[in-house]
């Protein structure tokens, strides 16, 4: 089987379990709805709301990202099914490439909740010129952040304590899409005066992190989850 | 995958193996009498700074210290790629990667200290957002990180594998913070450290600082590298030797 194949292979698995487990819609997506009610009651001002919407909807997707990633690896860790996936000689690269895609879909599942969310509670509006923007970088966002979820989730699978390893080790490695993809959340939303122009360039920054950890993840995640030596 | 090796290349202890050598020993009183020293030149010879006045002093402490967390991430950077490349695989690496990243964070946390301390007193804040303060403290905790990867248990090969990747990741992480940081926050201002300000007996302080600095921080590795390559051997024939040991009570 080539790696192509495993990629879309385990796509499809990992979105078929969650569309049966409903973890996503039953769990995730409520809890970045109730965090974005709170997040309304301890800024407790409508236009500094509407001001910092981008920086709010971008943290509630990375909390709620946590959640998804370890989800993501429960299913594959409750029957050893990486461990037997590995002894058949499937290729880790397809591995991993298929459950970033799979995380990479449901985090725009999740972002597209939160954006109407912020349009509801937060009153943010996005002009005609923004949405292609909007669209762009939070694709790009997901991108990376499936990406490197993926490898960070592989990592911490099977050990004691990744609740709360995950969290230190991730968040971290993760705050250049989170500078870079609200800033252009910013400008196309149009608050925070930057311009479209920063905003696409913003972009670029969120596409060249997508590409440098697909490149080491696809590298790094084998050694990773081969864990017997 | 290669098949199952035997854990350690250090066979069992048998003796009373203190991590001290002679050029440890050696390194350590270097150490000591640089340290004298540079409290000497830092303290007491060194003049006070035209505006800082005493306050300059805090940067005698800082730069080292921020010297040597940088130089000790490097280490380990290179010791997990050492590690990672099938032809120099060995525990020995991984074990100088560990010991230089626990010196480097400590460090580190030093660099944090005096450096906000220091910008108290010259800026009127603890924290500014550029760059350099802010990947800093991305390596601090990125490396704390590190260090509970470390901790997680498992083989030593398993470890070691999983926290070399780490580390590598980790390169390729503090370029990305450090370059979308710069570009978020572009207001730094290059006011701060040895842009020939400093200068005569000041720079001179600087200069054992981090001379002295690294000389304590090969000191520290040197033994910490030890101290873990005994925590392997222990680890892998503790048991074994324990055993025998109560055998040989049994017999007698």
């Amino acid at each position: 089987m080539t790696s192509v194949e495993v990629t879309r292979l385990v796509a499809v698995k990992d979105l078929r379990i969650e569309l049966r487990s409903r973890v996503l819609v039953n769990q995730v997506l409520p809890f970045a709805a109730i965090v974005m009610v709170l997040f309304a009651f301890a800024l407790d001002k409508d236009d500094l709301l509407a001001r910092v919407a981008p920086g709010l909807i971008w943290l509630a997707t990375l909390f709620s990202m946590l959640f998804v990633v370890q989800r993501s690896f429960a299913v594959e860790e409750a029957d050893g099914a990486l461990d037997a996936l590995r002894t058949a000689g499937v290729p880790a690269r397809g591995i991993y490439f298929g459950k970033a895609i799979a995380l990479g879909l449901q985090l725009v599942v999740l972002e597209v909740l939160l954006f109407l969310a912020a349009f509801v509670l937060y009153n943010s509006r996005v002009g005609a010129d923004g949405v292609a923007l909007l669209i762009t970088s939070a694709l790009a966002a997901s991108c990376g952040l499936g990406l490197v979820g993926t490898l960070y989730g592989g990592l911490t699978t099977g050990t004691k304590g990744r609740e709360s390893l995950l969290p230190l080790l991730l968040l971290p490695v993760v705050a250049p899409v989170l500078i870079g993809v609200t800033q252009a959340t910013e400008a196309a939303l149009g608050v925070g005066g930057i311009s479209m122009r920063e905003g696409w360039a913003w972009v670029s920054l969120l596409v060249t992190y997508a590409l440098l950890f697909g490149i080491g993840g696809s590298i790094a995640f084998g050694p990773l989850v081969d864990d017997s030596v | 995958m290669t098949a199952p090796t035997t854990q350690t290349e250090a066979a069992p202890a048998t003796v009373r193996r203190p991590t001290g050598t002679r050029v440890t020993r050696a390194l350590g009183i270097a150490t000591l009498i640089g340290l004298g020293w540079f409290v000497t030149f830092g303290l007491f010879l060194s003049p006070d700074d035209a505006v800082q006045l005493a306050g300059v002093r805090i940067l005698y402490l800082h730069v080292p210290s921020a010297w040597l967390a940088y130089l000790a991430f490097i280490v380990t950077a290179i010791s997990s790629a050492a590690y990672l490349s099938k032809r120099t695989r060995s525990l020995t690496w991984d074990r100088l990667a560990g010991a230089s990243a626990e010196v480097g964070v400590l460090f580190m946390g030093i660099t944090l200290l005096t450096g906000s301390l220091w910008g108290r007193m010259s800026w009127g804040v603890y924290w500014v957002w550029d760059s350099r303060v802010t990947t800093t403290a991305f390596l601090f905790v990125t490396y704390l990180g590190y260090l509970a990867v470390r901790g997680l248990g498992g083989s030593h090969h398993q470890r070691a594998r999983r926290s070399a990747v780490v580390a590598l990741l980790s390169v390729l992480e503090i370029p990305l913070v450090h370059f979308s940081v710069e570009w978020w926050r572009p207001l730094h201002q290059q006011e701060s450290i040895a842009k020939g300000k400093l200068e005569g007996l000041m720079l001179f302080s600087l200069f054992i600082g981090v001379v002295v600095f690294t000389l304590l921080y090969v000191w520290l590795v040197m033994h910490r590298q030890r101290v873990l390559a005994m925590e392997d051997a222990l680890d892998d024939h503790g048991l074994e030797f324990a055993i025998a040991e109560r055998r040989e009570e049994a017999l007698f």
